[in-house]
């Protein structure tokens, strides 16, 4: 079933044009129709959980604004930088009106007159093609002062971030949309009561903000049937990493993970077979083989100690070692943490240096208890979540592969070892001094 | 960073950028001066553009990240010089701006190339050789003064890995042979690897390719701004790279696609 991938790649359906020709906007007419309450009873209605990474009802968070007329904001997440991470760009790229239409609907739903979309400033293509739509849209009459004759002001405005990670992050996001450094804010107060300005604000994922049209087309109830009971609707799933077909896929959550992975993504190379794979971003805790047969969604992903997140499956086969992998994942944490709050700074920095230390022969076994054990420390002690980001994978890998993390590093300690003999002893020599020591 | 090495900047002792690094402060100045409007010029049009932008926000300051870019476009990178205009216009202090420019990672703060190529060498893309294609990068702009080539955080094209974005344009998926012709083009001034972008990709869910039978092929006539939907730039008779695995046509559609290009 194809609700937001349907017939995507028709030419031109980024103009509003083919939009319309479509039946576009069509659910917006119908959401003006309907009183801001009513609106919003069909998001809830759908169940709709975010598709940005925490997965919490839309409905819910939406019905969390204070009522009354009062400058609220709603801000659209388009700072898609999670790794692994690409399916809103291709939202965004191929049908930015869906968007659109969806904020102008879930700003009539929660009453807000001035909405913002944050794309990250690495969209430069995708973030053009937006600001034409927008343009296109204004031009219609549907952004603007009463639009389509009924009671809904709205202003939209694309603002390009500039290449920060913890900018999707959503107060750190609010701080960079204000023109300020991206640091998180402390919760409580939630955006919800005080945000972008000190105003109430909706922050919401491209793709959950594109799914609005189509609940408000098909009924909330509607919608709530597809997918699993606590999952409902469909989700656009990034998988890339070691599979045939990389690419964005949309599914129907509660799908079996192997059927993604082999059915969709043409699984492994030939001859390769699956070592480990992260089910939501880099940032969600690993999952093995044995996990493949899981269905894919929210509330099993965190039954299977992990997480759905923003639904970008990367899979590493046997090619690879674990090692490899954490020092990659490691050193992106270390280089986008804000450096607000310590445990965050200094324990992605101190992460990063242990993997080093493994990688130039010099640590022992006891460095991954310490290396766990710190890992333990930075989870639920940040403003934000980006260091428990790198803490939950990092302590899933020594968790689950640590006979293999044991092995390498015997292994880089005997190269060290092997470097530090190969200088010292001259050539010959080292038959007659076959010690333990090297000779100096 | 660069692979060339960054353009020296002039630095006035202990590495300090600032002029006047080890004047004794003055306790009765502000310390937060904002440029004076009738002392600091500004080029009419990045004037503008700050203004445009400055506009579009309930507080001024909000502004701050676009009118950088701006300004960065203007002069190739956030200079003290380019940091003071912007202050100018916006009625901030450099300082402030200052600490916004050193936040992002797309604000060059020290001299470099006006041309970028960010290779991204995250998870997904070093899994599939994004490295080795980094050193070949690296190899080819070697002697290049105006490329600016560094590695990059995950740029969000998994899909296409390894991948770079070449002045904001993205390219993939690569290979280390790519790395010539990407100097090549840009040399040339020709549009970088054009047959390996990422705008002519198709969508590679198969299911959105068997619901495509209702359009006929893209048509480069009718959708100047379309460029999304596997279109094949003008006079190009490449194979689009399209889905990375073969996924079955039907044959009617494949004759059409045969037939346009």
């Amino acid at each position: 079933m194809k609700i937001l991938f349907d017939r995507i790649d028709e030419p031109g359906l980024n103009t509003l044009e083919v939009y319309e020709r479509r039946g576009g906007y069509e659910s917006l007419r119908k959401a003006l129709t309907m009183a801001p309450d009513e609106v919003l009873q069909q998001i809830s209605d759908s169940s709709i959980r975010g598709r940005g990474g925490a997965g919490f009802r839309m409905g819910q968070k939406a019905s969390f604004l204070p009522h009354g007329n009062m400058d609220k904001y709603l801000v659209c997440n388009a700072d898609e930088s999670e790794p692994g991470t690409f399916k809103d760009r291709e939202l965004m790229q191929k049908s930015p009106h869906m968007l659109i239409e969806g904020i102008l609907i879930a700003s009539w739903a929660a009453e807000i007159s001035r909405a913002f979309i944050y794309i990250r400033g690495e969209y430069d293509h995708q973030a053009d093609i937006l600001e034409a739509a927008i343009a296109e849209a204004r031009d219609a009459g549907y952004i603007g002062e009463k639009i389509l004759g009924s009671d809904h002001t709205i202003s939209l405005v694309l603002h390009r971030g500039a290449g920060a990670y913890i900018c999707g992050e959503e107060t750190g996001l609010l701080d960079s949309l204000e023109g300020k450094r991206g640091n998180p804010r402390l919760k409580p107060p939630f955006p919800a009561i005080e945000g972008l300005y000190h105003g109430p604000t909706l922050i919401n994922n491209v793709e959950t903000l594109a799914t609005v049209p189509h609940i408000i087309r098909m009924g909330g109830k509607e919608y709530a049937q597809i997918g699993t009971e606590t999952s409902t609707g469909t989700k656009l799933v990034s998988v890339s990493g070691d599979v045939q077909r990389p690419g964005n896929y949309e599914i129907e959550l509660g799908m079996p993970s192997r059927e993604i992975i082999y059915g969709l993504a043409g699984g492994p190379f030939e001859g390769r077979e699956i070592k480990f794979w992260f089910p939501g971003g880099s940032s969600s805790p690993v999952l093995t083989a044995a996990d493949l047969d899981l269905p894919y969604d929210f509330d099993s992903m965190a039954k299977a100690g992990s997480m759905l997140g923003s639904g970008a499956i990367i899979v590493v086969d046997d090619s690879h070692t674990i090692l490899e992998v954490m020092h990659k994942l490691v050193k992106f944490y270390a280089h986008e943490s804000c450096g607000k709050c310590v445990p965050c700074r200094e324990g992605t920095r101190w992460t990063l240096r242990m993997v080093q230390r493994i990688q130039a022969g010099e640590a022992t076994p006891m460095d991954l208890d310490i290396m766990a054990s710190v890992q333990e420390q930075i989870i639920g002690n940040c403003l934000c979540v980006l260091g428990d980001a790198m803490a939950m994978p990092v302590g899933s890998m020594v968790a689950k592969f640590r006979p293999e993390l044991e092995a390498e590093i015997e292994a880089a300690r005997e190269r060290a070892e092997g470097a530090e003999m190969a200088d010292v002893i001259p050539v010959g020599v080292a038959d007659e001094h076959a010690g333990p020591y090297p000779v100096h | 960073m660069s692979a060339i090495g960054r353009r020296e900047v002039p630095r006035f002792g202990h590495g300090s950028r600032v002029p006047g690094w080890d004047d004794a402060v003055d306790l009765t100045k502000d310390p937060a001066t904002i440029p004076d409007p009738a002392v600091t010029l500004v080029p009419s049009q990045l004037r503008e553009r700050i203004a445009q932008a400055m506009a579009k926000y309930p507080d001024r300051r909000s502004a701050a990240i676009p009118a950088l870019h701006a300004a960065q476009e203007e002069h190739g990178w956030c200079s003290p010089e380019a940091i003071d205009q912007v202050a100018t216009v916006m009625q901030l202090t450099p300082a402030y701006l200052t600490a916004v420019a050193t936040f992002y990672d797309m604000f060059k703060t020290v001299p470099m190339a006006r041309h970028d190529v960010f290779v991204c060498t995250n998870i997904s893309c070093s899994l599939r050789g994004a490295d080795e294609f980094f050193e070949a990068m690296q190899k080819a702009a070697e002697d290049d003064p105006d490329l600016n080539v560094r590695s990059f955080e995950c740029l969000g094209a998994c899909d296409i890995a390894p991948m770079a974005s070449v002045d904001g344009e993205y390219i993939g998926p690569l290979e280390p042979d790519d790395a010539e012709r990407i100097v090549e083009d840009m040399r040339a001034g020709r549009t970088v690897l054009e047959h390996k972008q990422l705008r002519y990709r198709r969508c590679a869910d198969p299911g959105v390719q068997e619901e495509a039978g209702d359009f006929g092929p893209p048509d480069r006539a009718q959708t100047d701004m379309a460029d999304t939907a596997g279109l094949g730039p003008e006079g190009d008779n490449v194979d689009r790279p399209g889905p990375t695995a073969a996924i079955e046509m039907p044959a009617e559609e494949a004759a059409e696609e045969n037939d346009s290009e």
